[in-house]
């Protein structure tokens, strides 16, 4: 990389707009955040270990679960994907960076700022009440009237986080627009770039939702409105409303790009052209057009008219089939291929599998009678845990793995990767399983506390997340290990079935700009 | 080379961002309109009806359940006087309503009409309500509230049962845009 | 590769041991699986619930051997040379089609149970629920008995912070002080409101959920087929306490249910004389302490403490101005009576000598030690407003 002139030290991660530095820089941020919120996620599990409060008083088990909620999903999951697509997406498409660089530097360097801001609220001189307190899903009036202070520094940090989320988006699109090869034809594209324009879009649109609702919350604690307080003739359930319109979306945009990745891991190690690729891309549209219309499938308590439940308890059912699509399709992919089985394909076959568990509960919770009993208990929370963790996080390390030989132009050392992989993915089952179990018995969420019938079903979760957590400290270290030269130099094309122009192309390490030139495709 | 071509999409999207903007705000007419055509919530709506003495149906009676509830930081009494009465539609009644500041300082309430079954909403029609206004008691200061109101004859057949509840809020802080000027 | 192989029949292990559990599973009070409950509709619900359990699970299954079965025939050393089809529209339409017939099966029922689910017509008596942080209130609309129900485990039993973990009993954190009780065979139908957040009254055996919303109310209904004790939760995060706002319902024969209302006006009207009573006379200090470690025990230690050293945002009362500064009686009585911030207002719920009675245990206990005595004239004073 000597003839790649660009400023080294701190100035280079400050000002650089090179789409590879940035990506790292988000993928390292991520990580990060992965680290504290699974933190919180150990010390809730350690108050869950047995009944009785333990460690915390209530009020600050509430605090946690909720950063954990935010840190996770706003701090871990989606800044991984922005990172993969920076990293990913000029390379796929043929092109030399991202369209609008320095929007792109920008974008990630407020998110340090907007995480400040949340954790702030954990330092108790600055604020005696506490962090907040009222669940990553923040309903009002819980979080409005009730609030503690630090619920205004949230309010900014999403606020933040948002625009962040947004620039991020404008910039995949115009590239995805204007920056594809000669010849790459929108359904010549690879399955990830159709992904995350897909997701870039559901951002585009739902985040101004969710500033408007942070928004309104904040004019309704400082500044006399009403939009959340019956007293002045506003209405709590509408809070619910909105954020759920920004929320449901939200879902798919943590979940997209996983497709894309396992998508891409799949046919490299079947070695076998994606199935139905054209039908992919039709699904990926489809499911997310439909979360736009099933955002109350959240809140089937709330007392909506019995006409609302129905339509939202049809529409949310339709959802299974696109998603059933997609995993046939991945399902055919394998069939009758030459299949291996490294690490990422490991990691993209517990994707497909644990999903698959995640979706048939989706299914179950979508039936508004039956939902009126699984509603806000455990069942939810190892629901979309099946969802979020063998989904969206083992889609981001499948794809750490896959990529990774052709960033650094080193091969990870693959007997490590594979004792991460078997040790995650006993440990995530052994974690999020019980959780179907205890919910069904009758335990709710968000409680510090609960009767001895639960006991044992809370202990193994909280064994099984101390196995998962720690299991990632060995990812740590297997990246480390491999951008430092791990186990020997990778080829160009790294994987004997990649396809894609980042891998027939381009050399590993990929050059600092990575089509200076644009390739022909055909 | 590009910039142009780049421009171009950014504002395509800049707009779509800003619309969705729009929608979100627009969202809270829209839902309150929407409440208020299909009844989700109760959410009555808080307009002065005039009494245009329909014929009373006597071979219907519906059950009129008043509850009241005091919002917590609101530091008064407040209760029907009946808490049940039997109806006949279109016949106007009177009921009336007590509210007492506990309380050392003056205080504003406003309180807030729900219906259940929601969709009986539309049915109940009040002619003079005390949650059209604010109320604002001085220190240990009582009063005795009417309510007129009568039930539409067009009330469908399911409904036997109303259930018309006023949860008093605390107002004093609040800008005296009540829901009576909404 | 033997190791893939393992986890996938580590996975049918799973599967096997979640049907397995589904098949044990006790009816009632199972620690796995929902409660078919003492409904009809708890009951329906159930049976929906288990059917489409199947269904998903056979679903979840096809897929899973598909996938094993590719895992296993298709490997690199089985099937050195992979084919090379990309799509096939007819195997792609019977996907598609396939699941959605499964949703219409599903569906068709889960439609017919929710319109009867509610349907809150022609109901047979009527109880206003109101949630508040952390308790919850009942209302008989018919008998006008109205009470509060609040969780009757102790503080020191489930806060085990400080000491050793105490014997927890059966029904630890679902047991509450007063029980709603209930006719069984009648169509009783709630009416929800909250005087702060959102909560959410959720008892299983009856399949009832519904939120408490601030400013609304929200009705549903349920007909117990069953006598006996039935035991939930508050299911929407709350506060501080949300884990600690228990729901108890306790079903009785129609007739035992008449006479334990009869009980209860006939206690209310008791319990009034009394209190007038109690008002009027003078206590004793040892009398107003004895009386007032009572009721703050019972009331007020589960958010400020045995100790009175308070909890997080909790303040506590040891040391506390309120309760040692000889001139803020008055202000200690009325925050007790009308509640302030997070505290509930309980000038309703206690009598004059109760509130008497623990304003003069917090002021000497803890060694507040004021000496100072509030009699329950004061109270009563303070109340009529002046």
């Amino acid at each position: 990389m000597a003839h790649d002139h660009h400023p080294t030290g701190i100035s280079r991660w400050l000002f650089t707009t090179n789409h590879k530095d940035i990506g790292s820089m988000y993928l390292w941020f991520s990580f990060i955040m992965f680290l504290i919120g699974g933190l919180m996620a150990l010390l809730i599990r350690a108050e869950l270990f047995m009944p009785g409060l333990q460690f915390f008083e209530p009020n600050f088990f509430n605090s946690l679960t909720t950063l954990h909620g935010l840190i996770m999903v706003f701090g871990a999951v989606m800044p991984a994907f922005v990172g993969l697509a920076n990293w990913l997406i000029p390379m796929q498409i043929g092109a030399p960076d991202m369209a609008l660089p320095r929007m792109n530097n920008f974008s990630f360097w407020i998110l340090p700022f907007a995480f400040s801001l949340l954790l702030l609220s954990l330092v108790p001189q600055l604020f005696p009440d506490g962090p907040p307190n009222f669940g990553w899903t923040f309903y009002a009036p819980l979080s409005t009237k009730y609030g503690p202070a630090s619920t205004d520094f949230f309010i900014f940090g999403v606020h933040l986080m948002g625009i962040s989320s947004i620039m991020g988006a404008i910039n995949v699109i115009v590239t995805v627009f204007n920056m594809r090869a000669p010849g790459m034809t929108l359904m010549k594209m690879p399955m990830f770039v159709w992904t995350w324009v897909i997701t870039a879009f559901l951002l585009i649109m739902v985040m101004p939702v969710l500033a408007g609702a942070v928004t309104m919350m904040l004019t309704d604690r400082h500044f006399g409105t009403s939009f959340f307080d019956a007293a002045g003739g506003g209405d709590p359930v509408m809070f619910q409303h909105i954020f759920w319109f920004f929320g449901h979306p939200e879902v798919y945009i943590m979940i997209l790009p996983a497709f894309g990745i396992a998508s891409h891991i799949i046919p490299t190690f079947s070695r076998k052209p994606l199935f139905g690729y054209a039908s992919m891309v039709y699904a990926t549209a489809s499911i997310a057009f439909l979360s736009f219309v099933v955002w109350a499938h959240h809140m089937f308590t709330v007392g909506m008219p019995v006409a609302g439940e129905l339509y939202f308890m049809i529409a949310t059912m339709i959802i299974a089939v696109p998603t059933g699509v997609k995993i046939f399709n991945w399902v055919a992919t394998m069939w009758k291929g030459s299949i291996t089985f490294e690490t990422p394909m490991l990691f993209a076959l517990a994707f497909v599998v644990l999903f698959t568990l995640g979706g048939v509960s989706g299914v179950m919770l979508a039936m508004t009678p039956v939902d009126k009993q699984y509603h806000d208990t455990y069942f939810v929370v190892a629901h979309f845990h099946y969802v979020l963790f063998p989904g969206a996080i083992f889609g981001t390390i499948a794809a750490v793995y896959y990529w990774l030989p052709k960033w650094t132009g080193n091969m990870y050392n693959e007997t490590l990767g594979k004792i991460h992989f078997w040790f995650s993915i006993i440990a995530v089952n052994i974690t999020f399983f019980p959780m179907h179990f205890s919910g069904l018995a009758g335990m709710q969420r968000r409680v510090p506390d609960y009767n001895m019938m639960f006991e044992g079903f809370n202990q193994l979760s909280s064994i099984g997340a101390f196995m998962l957590g720690f299991g990632q400290l060995l990812f740590l270290y297997i990246v480390i290990n491999c951008v430092k030269g791990g186990k020997g130099k990778a080829t160009d094309q790294v994987w004997e079935g990649a396809e894609g122009l980042e891998f027939t192309h381009l050399p590993s390490p990929a050059p600092y700009h990575s089509f200076e030139q644009a390739p022909e495709v055909k | 080379m590009s910039e142009r071509k780049n421009s171009k999409v950014v504002k395509k999207v800049i707009g779509l961002l800003g619309l969705m903007t729009l929608f979100t705000f627009a969202m809270v007419p829209l839902y309150n309109v929407f409440c208020e055509i299909t009844g989700i919530n109760g959410k009555v709506l808080v307009s002065k009806e005039l009494y245009e003495s329909v014929e009373a149906d006597k071979s219907r009676t519906i059950t009129v359940e008043l509850i009241t509830d005091i919002n917590r930081e609101m530091p008064w009494k407040f209760n029907s006087t009946i808490k049940k009465l039997e109806v006949h539609p279109g016949e106007l009644n009177e009921v009336v309503f007590y509210a007492k500041n506990y309380s050392k300082s003056t205080i504003t309430g406003q309180a807030v009409p729900s219906v259940a079954p929601s969709q009986g909403s539309f049915y109940l029609n009040k002619t003079e309500c005390f949650c059209f206004d604010q109320q604002t008691l001085k220190p240990g200061e009582e009063i005795n509230m009417p309510m007129k109101f009568y039930i539409d004859p067009e009330i469908p057949d399911h409904i036997h049962t109303l259930t018309l509840s006023y949860v008093l809020f605390n107002a004093t802080s609040k800008s005296s845009s009540s829901l009576s000027q909404r | 590769m033997s190791l893939l192989r393992k986890v996938m029949s580590g996975f049918v292990l799973f599967v096997s041991l979640f049907i397995g559990s589904l098949c044990a599973a006790e009816p009632e009070y199972s620690t796995l699986n929902l409660r078919p409950g003492v409904t009809e509709n708890s009951q329906r619900v159930f049976d929906l619930h288990m059917e489409v359990v199947w269904i998903m699970l056979a679903v979840a299954g096809l897929v899973f051997a598909a996938i094993l079965f590719a895992v296993i025939r298709f490997r690199k050393s089985n099937h050195p040379t992979p084919a090379k089809f990309s799509h096939s529209t007819t195997l792609e339409i019977i996907w598609t089609v396939i699941p959605i017939l499964i949703l219409a099966y599903l569906a068709k029922p889960a439609i017919g149970l929710l319109l009867d689910m509610e349907d809150t017509t022609k109901a047979d008596m009527s109880v206003k629920v109101t949630g508040k942080q952390w308790y919850w209130e009942y209302e008989y609309l018919d008998s006008s008995v109205k009470f509060a129900s609040r969780l009757s485990t102790p503080v020191e039993v489930y806060d085990n912070r400080n000491n050793e973990p105490v014997e927890k009993g059966e029904n630890y954190l679902l047991e509450v002080d007063n029980e709603l009780v209930l006719p069984v065979g009648k169509k009783i139908r709630f009416l929800l409101t909250s005087s702060d957040v959102i909560h959410s009254w959720w008892m299983p055996d009856f399949a009832v959920k519904m939120d408490a919303i601030p400013g609304f109310v929200n009705e549903t209904w349920t007909r117990i087929d069953k006598p006996g004790v039935y035991r939930g939760v508050c299911a929407e995060l709350c506060g501080a306490l949300h884990g600690f706002m228990p729901i108890v319902v306790r079903a009785l024969p129609q007739a035992e249910y008449d006479q334990w209302v009869e009980t209860k006006l006939a206690e209310k009207a008791e319990a009034e004389r009394l209190a007038a009573e109690a008002a009027a006379k003078n206590w004793s200090m040892e009398d107003l302490m004895a009386k007032g470690k009572e009721v703050y025990d019972a009331k007020c230690a589960m958010c400020h403490q045995k100790g009175g050293e308070g909890l997080g945002a909790f303040p506590a009362l040891k040391g506390s101005k309120i309760a040692i500064e000889s001139d803020k009686i008055d202000e200690h009585i009325n925050i007790i009576v009308l509640g302030k911030n997070m505290m509930p207002k309980f000038g309703e719920e206690l009598t004059d000598a109760e509130i008497a009675a623990v304003v003069t245990y917090e002021r000497n206990a803890w060694g507040n030690d004021t000496k100072d005595v509030v009699q329950p004239a004061r109270v009563t004073e303070l109340k009529a407003g002046n």
